[in-house]
């Protein structure tokens, strides 16, 4: 039971951090791949909390699909940045 | 300037001390509860008798709430349509895409040629299997999406077939209705699972009807994510 109440510290812990590291660094690449782990923990919250299913889907769609599309529209601005000079 | 910011500070640490308030009460007052509530008791006892299900939550998002899932895919193809239309509006003039793209790296490039069988195929996997183990169709379809926008990340020129996906959107979409028509017709209701053979419980094949509306979901959520990002992908703003 404490094992289980300190992991769950842990991982709601760490997702706080990285919160903060998303919204503070000035880095945008640190900042998207630090969102996408508030995810990971959020999904990892998930399971202590005994839901799979949901778990899965903000794995899925929070820290997978969301990182590749900020990746993604990213890589279109920087390619258009320069090729304007 | 100064005091300017300083009352924006304190507006924001006011609301942030509002919402902690709002939080704290919903903490505050949750008890655990000590047994499942009636609809849980039911779900838990029934749900592997009626509907041959191993996973509950899928038998109640496909079966006992499939008109709720029906609704979320039309809302999810009610946007997609909309990005498109929306985007559609500024699309680039033929053979202009595909020049100026920065190469993406042999990196990605490689792991990607990797990678993306195994996405694709734990993506099925996934769909398939969500009556049996946690997961489904929504989930399936994202990480097929997420496959997709992986192979436009590695080559940015590559254009998939938009008819295909239109095509695989729009006939998974009307057999998904049209299972639930056969289940007011053959068995209890609108999307009654119970059209196919219950099956042995456990199996890959079972649950009547769950499998292929996952399925179909699965291909139609991954249609929909991914016809959204190619309509990103072919807009150009200049």
């Amino acid at each position: 039971m404490t094992l289980a109440l300190l992991a769950t510290s842990g991982f709601a812990a760490a997702m706080l951090i990285a919160a903060l590291v998303a919204v503070v660094t000035r880095n945008t690449a640190v900042a998207v791949l630090s969102a996408g782990l508030v995810s990971l923990f959020a999904s990892v919250l998930f399971l202590f909390l005994a839901a799979p299913d949901v778990a899965m889907t903000e794995a899925a769609i929070g820290s997978g699909l969301t990182t590749f599309l900020f990746f993604f529209v990213l890589g279109r601005i920087r390619r258009e940045g320069s090729d304007e000079h | 300037m100064n005091t300017r910011f300083s009352i924006r500070h304190a507006a924001v640490l006011g609301l942030l001390a509002l919402l902690g308030l709002a939080f704290w009460t919903l903490l505050a007052g949750y008890t655990p509860d000590a047994e499942l509530n009636r609809t849980a008791a039911y779900y838990a006892e029934n749900t592997a008798r009626e509907t041959g299900a191993q996973n509950i939550v899928t038998a109640i998002i496909v079966t006992y709430r499939g008109l709720d899932t029906l609704g979320e895919v039309t809302v999810l193809f009610l946007t997609a349509a909309i990005v498109a239309l929306v985007l559609g509006q500024s699309k680039a003039p033929r053979g202009g895409t595909g020049s100026g793209f920065l190469p993406s790296g042999e990196l990605l490039t490689t792991g990607t040629r990797m990678l993306l069988p195994i996405i694709l195929l734990f993506g099925a996997y996934v769909a398939l299997n969500g009556h049996l183990t946690p997961g489904g169709g929504f989930q399936g379809g994202a990480i097929l999406a997420s496959g997709m926008l992986l192979m436009l990340l590695a080559d940015p020129a590559r254009r998939f077939g938009h008819r295909l996906i239109a095509r695989v959107e729009s006939v998974s979409g009307l057999a998904y209705v049209a299972i639930g028509v056969l289940g007011v017709a053959l068995a209890g209701g609108f999307l009654d699972n119970r059209i196919l053979p219950l099956g042995e419980f456990g199996a890959i094949l079972s649950a009547g009807a769950i499998p292929l509306i996952y399925a179909l979901v699965g291909l139609k959520v991954g249609a929909e994510f991914s016809s959204m990002l190619e309509s990103l992908e072919e807009t150009e703003d200049s």
